[in-house]
């Protein structure tokens, strides 16, 4: 699956995008690819504060279970509803209908800690388990 | 010894491996080698086995007396086709069943065992088993804490005293609070300071036991009910005597969202304390956090209904210290067992089995206050437990002991727990009561009371 | 066509909710009374909502379900770390005894003298096969077993004004899962320590994580790969250099009886499963049985009640214990469990459990020496009582994993050997056959197995396809967890 533009990337393999001080996140369909069929995603509540890189969700597959570690700190104001019957959706389209939530930025700046698209695909290269 | 292995075996064996001795085989460093040898005695042959050790079987005298002894764990009849159906060897021997293809029949049972608890606690969702009735509140108050956030269990003195004991040996592990709810002088919770209490949303859970451990009914009234939920608190009902469960409104009518307790009523046998069997259902929300096992019903390549385990994500040997409890192995056999009995009593057979227990325990409450001095310590309605109050100035640990001299178990002393009630008796009546026994029981009970009497009015 | 009775063959079994004919109640209690001549009607429920099936029904329901699982009755289970050995059935005769199966647990103690005698000396008998000082027969399960250690560890820190700083547990990355999850419910913080090439733990690794903030080293010797753990003193003194205590998972007891101890490598704590090692049956995934045991130290902090004797030979339950971490179920022990061990116990005598422990390791080896022509071993060296094989290469050359080889082996007639564990082993397959499995039944596992690879690679569809023999083929396990189905429903709820 081709990965779309303009994404930033943390280390946990979630992506982000920014669209002023908003930001959707989600996984990576090397994530997904890795955790296998995804039977249930936990998501942060809506109005909830989070800090960057603190593991607020999990996503559960039917032989593993993986911590969310948001990219980004900030409130959350908005999760993809549809995961709740449609955990797949993850699965079938990880960059795009298969988003996590959304958040409203504590700190533009605390993007500086996340990595391009390039510096991603090197990790995923080397580190492939 | 059960190894098959001949001398010519091990020869052969040995050769194979490139090892002269089993010695060579599996020798370790001098350092470790045992620094003393095993007291054990020698080997014996079946035959003088099997007497050895019924000769212990024999020194249980307490077999053989009439028994009123319950607090937690009770005589019930097993029709003899539960045994003979679950120690066929394929139950008995099989395998934590993982490799699902090979185990249609052990998974399926497990689910049934699942629907039992389901339809007979008024709950969603029920799990493959727990230890006992005391870990699964344990890991109910857990499952609370998780839910909610918050770090207190607020349980009612009238849970039974070694459920409470457990659940806090397990709190003092994760830095929870248990605070209690005291007993009011009928014998059930008092809640007059309940909504004091909530007022903070400081716990989790909110544990009550009904039948209690005095035997009296104690389901939270619809007010209590209404203002745990109001404080976001959950409910946990813990049943002690499952029995009761054929008879009584289930934990899921007076407004549990977790029910836990104890099948051991459910055709598995005294056996001195265990192996016992937990369970734990819930409602729908708490699905994800139940912990242990859980079957699951699905399909297979071919078409045909499976049966597998699932949600295996939450467990141990997957999540490892995420996991929602470290259990792996459960007491799959013993609800297998519970399954059966409940299969073949059925609605009817438990409801009888109940209604003889209610009846049994009216009849032993009338007896023993028929013998003056004796009275009901509660007036509370109760399954097949009563509390009873002996005269002044006898002392409940001896009145027990001049029954056992009579050859009769009166009960358990309840002093030992609540000093409040130092003068009183739990005694338990079931259906494998007889009349015959509770009128010993009474005749004794006044020879005792009389004696003392007649020693007094000798002066 | 009308339904297919369903006697020996292969049909699905419904469940016992959805059989017909119901309504056909057993007559095992008198009719007359009714609950609410006792109990006013707010109390009472109405409908019982479950079937009454005649006793002939629910023998021929239980019985087909028993004729659709396996069992070591039926067959061989080459399961590493679960030491499925044969259940005697003398056993079970001992257990069902009246005199134990209708003891009530408050029965006083001068009328329980021969249970509390069986407890008694089984924890003797134990505390002298594994060198420790007591044993505690209170927990229900290994993994319960565990709980019940690491709690004694946080109690004993406590006492000597340590419990604040000692906060993390070392657990090798081979540990069995229940290790790290016990430790989190105790509230420690888990150190995973990476095995070093040989798949040992490493002494100069350890070094490197422990402090004063490490409780406990949770270890097992020989390890889940099946190898002797050699440097456990160096091990067990560099943990106790830094005030840590070692404790031993005992899910490999089988090993080593009459061969080494734990206590004399070091440990202060361990746990036994009788369920694995003493031949308890698994039941399908339970009642076990995890006594725990303590060096000298730690025994004011095992849980009630013990089993005392006093100089007449008479026993009682002990529960006057202050520094004790309380109790960890509702009564003593599983103790028809206890009664099995020790009925076992006795009848093997100290040399024939130390020649348990050296057959289960012969049939180990000899089962390696062959499949090592044709699977990888990771760890080419003679092993203990079990050891891991890797699939890996099959699986870059066929596509066929360890998941399929196992499958695969149950259309031969055996049970799989534990799969993907430990993790440091890609593709892992763990067998560990037992002692109690002759030279034939292993020649013909071997066989099996020889035979699977073989056709993995000229075939490997066939594989991927297994099993087809057993009654129902692979089940979407995605399904049973994106779409839940844990119980049946009554129709008018459905």
């Amino acid at each position: 699956m081709a990965q779309p533009d303009g994404l930033l990337y943390s280390k946990e393999h979630e992506w982000l995008k920014v669209d002023g001080d908003h930001a959707i996140v989600g996984i990576t369909d090397y994530a997904q690819n890795s955790l296998g069929d995804i039977v249930y995603v936990e998501l942060p509540r809506i109005g909830q504060k989070i800090e960057q890189f603190a593991s607020i969700g999990v996503v559960e597959s039917v032989k593993a279970v993986s911590d969310l570690f948001t990219p980004v700190g900030g409130e959350v104001t908005e999760v993809n509803a549809a995961l709740e019957a449609d955990p797949a959706l993850v699965n079938r389209d990880a960059f795009g209908e298969g988003w996590l939530y959304k958040v409203k930025l504590a700190d533009v700046g605390e993007q500086k800690n996340l990595m391009s698209a390039a510096d991603y695909d090197a990790l995923v290269a080397e580190g492939a388990h | 010894m059960y190894a098959p292995h001949t001398d010519a075996d091990v020869a052969a064996m040995l050769a194979a491996v490139g090892k002269s001795s089993l010695e060579e085989l599996v020798r370790v460093d001098e350092r470790l080698s045992p620094k003393a040898p095993m007291e054990v005695p020698p080997a014996l042959p079946e035959v003088e086995l099997a007497a050895k050790i019924a000769g212990y079987a024999k020194r249980n005298a307490a077999t053989e007396y009439a028994s009123f002894l319950g607090a937690g764990a009770y005589r019930h009849y097993v029709p003899p086709v539960v045994v003979s159906l679950a120690m066929r060897g394929e139950f008995l021997t099989a395998y934590t069943p993982y490799q699902a293809e090979v185990s249609q029949g052990y998974l399926q049972a497990i689910y049934e065992w699942q629907t039992y608890i389901c339809l007979l606690t008024g709950l969603d969702i029920a799990n493959a088993s727990v230890y006992d009735g005391a870990t699964a509140l344990a890991e109910g108050a857990i499952m609370a804490v998780n839910a909610t956030g918050r770090r207190a269990i607020l349980v009612s003195s009238a849970v039974h005293p070694n459920y409470r004991a457990v659940l806090r040996t397990y709190a003092r592990g994760l830095d929870l609070d248990v605070e209690e709810l005291p007993v009011a002088a009928g014998g059930t919770t008092d809640f007059a300071s309940l909504n004091a209490r909530l007022a903070d949303g400081r716990f989790a859970a909110v544990a009550l036991q009904s039948p209690n451990f005095f035997g009296c009914i104690d389901a939270p009234p619809a007010a209590v009910q209404a203002a745990i939920k109001a404080s976001g608190t959950v409910t946990i009902g813990v049943v002690a005597e499952a029995l009761s469960l054929g008879a009584l409104q289930p934990p899921g009518a007076w407004g549990a969202d977790i029910a836990v307790g104890e099948g051991q009523s459910f055709g598995n046998a005294l056996a001195y304390g265990g192996p016992y069997v937990g369970f734990i259902a819930a409602t729908k929300e708490h699905m994800r956090r139940i912990p242990g096992r859980l079957v699951g019903r699905s399909v297979d390549n071919r078409g045909n209904t499976a049966y597998v385990l699932t949600l295996q994500a939450r467990e141990q040997h997957i999540r490892r210290e995420k996991a929602t409890s470290n259990i792996c192995t459960n007491q799959a056999h013993c609800a297998l067992v519970a399954t059966i009995y409940l299969a073949a009593l059925g609605s009817t057979g438990l409801a009888r089995a109940a209604t003889l227990n209610l009846q049994r325990t009216q009849e032993l409450a009338a007896r023993v206050t028929a013998v003056p001095g004796f009275t009901r310590a509660f007036t509370a309605p109760v399954f097949n437990e009563v509390v009873i109050r002996v005269p002044a100035g006898l002392g409940a640990e001896a009145v027990l002991e001049a029954l056992k001299a009579r050859k009769i178990l009166g009960g358990v002393a309840l002093g030992r727990w609540y000093p409040q009630f130092a003068d009183c008796i739990l005694m338990n009546a079931t259906e494998l009561t007889t009349p015959a026994e509770i009128d010993a029981l009474g005749d004794a009970l006044a020879q005792i009371a009389g004696a003392r009497e007649t020693v007094a009015a000798r002066g | 066509m009308a339904e297919a009775v369903n006697a020996g063959v292969a049909h699905g079994e419904k469940l016992i909710f959805e059989q017909t004919g119901t309504g056909r109640a057993n007559t095992y209690f008198p009719n007359g009374r009714r609950a609410d001549e006792f109990l006013p009607a707010e109390h009472l429920r109405g409908e019982l909502p479950l079937p009454d099936h005649s006793e002939l029904d629910v023998v021929r329901h239980f019985t087909r379900l028993s004729q659709r699982t396996f069992g070591i009755d039926l067959g061989f289970y080459p399961l590493g770390s679960c030491t499925m050995k044969y259940n005697p059935r003398v056993n079970e005769a001992m257990a069902a005894q009246p005199g134990f199966r209708d003891l009530h647990p408050f029965a006083p103690d001068d009328l329980a003298q021969g249970a509390l005698q069986v407890m008694y000396e089984l924890e003797r008998a134990l505390s002298s096969i594994f060198g420790m000082a007591a044993f505690s027969l209170n927990p229900a399960a290994g993994a319960h077993a565990e709980l019940t250690a690491l709690l004694i560890a946080k109690a004993y820190f406590a006492k000597i004004g340590q419990g604040a700083s000692r906060t993390t547990v070392i657990v090798p990355d081979t540990a069995h899962g229940t290790n790290p999850a016990s430790a989190a419910m105790v509230g420690y913080k888990v150190i995973s320590l990476k095995s070093d090439e040989r798949g040992r733990v490493s002494v100069d690794e350890i070094k490197k994580v422990l402090g004063p903030d490490t409780a406990v080293c949770m270890m097992t010797n020989p390890n889940t790969l099946g190898l002797f753990e050699d440097h456990i003193a160096e091990i067990a003194e560099a943990v106790h250099a830094a005030g840590g205590l070692m404790y031993y998972d005992g899910a490999n007891a089988n090993a080593l009886m009459g061969n080494a101890r734990p206590g004399d490598m070091g440990f202060d704590l361990m746990h036994l499963n009788t369920h694995k090692t003493f031949s308890i049956p698994h039941g399908g995934g339970g009642a076990g049985h995890g006594p725990v045991g303590v060096a000298e130290r730690l025994v004011p902090f095992l849980p009630t009640p013990l089993v005392r004797k006093n100089a007449s030979n008479e026993y009682r339950l002990d529960f006057d214990a202050p520094d004790a971490i309380g109790t960890m179920r509702s009564f003593w022990s599983n103790f028809a469990h206890a009664v099995r061990a020790l009925t076992y116990i006795y009848a093997n005598g100290a040399e024939g459990l130390t020649r348990v422990s050296q057959l289960a390791v012969l049939n180990a080896n000899y089962v390696r020496v062959k499949v090592k022509d044709f699977l990888d071993m990771p760890y080419d060296e003679t092993c203990r009582h079990e050891f891991v094989a890797s699939a890996q290469d099959l699986k870059r050359e066929t596509g066929v994993k360890a998941l399929d080889i196992a499958k695969a082996l149950l259309d031969r007639g055996f049970h799989a050997p534990t799969i993907y564990f430990p993790l440091i082993v890609p593709e892992c397959l763990m067998i560990e056959p037992t002692e109690t499995e002759s030279k034939e039944t292993l020649d013909s596992f071997v066989e099996a197995l020889r035979e699977i690879v073989a056709t993995a690679k000229t075939n490997p569809q066939a594989i991927l396809d297994a099993p087809v023999n057993t009654v129902v083929g692979r089940i979407d396990e995605t399904r049973a967890a994106r779409q839940p189905d844990l119980r049946w429903e009554p129709a008018s709820t459905s």
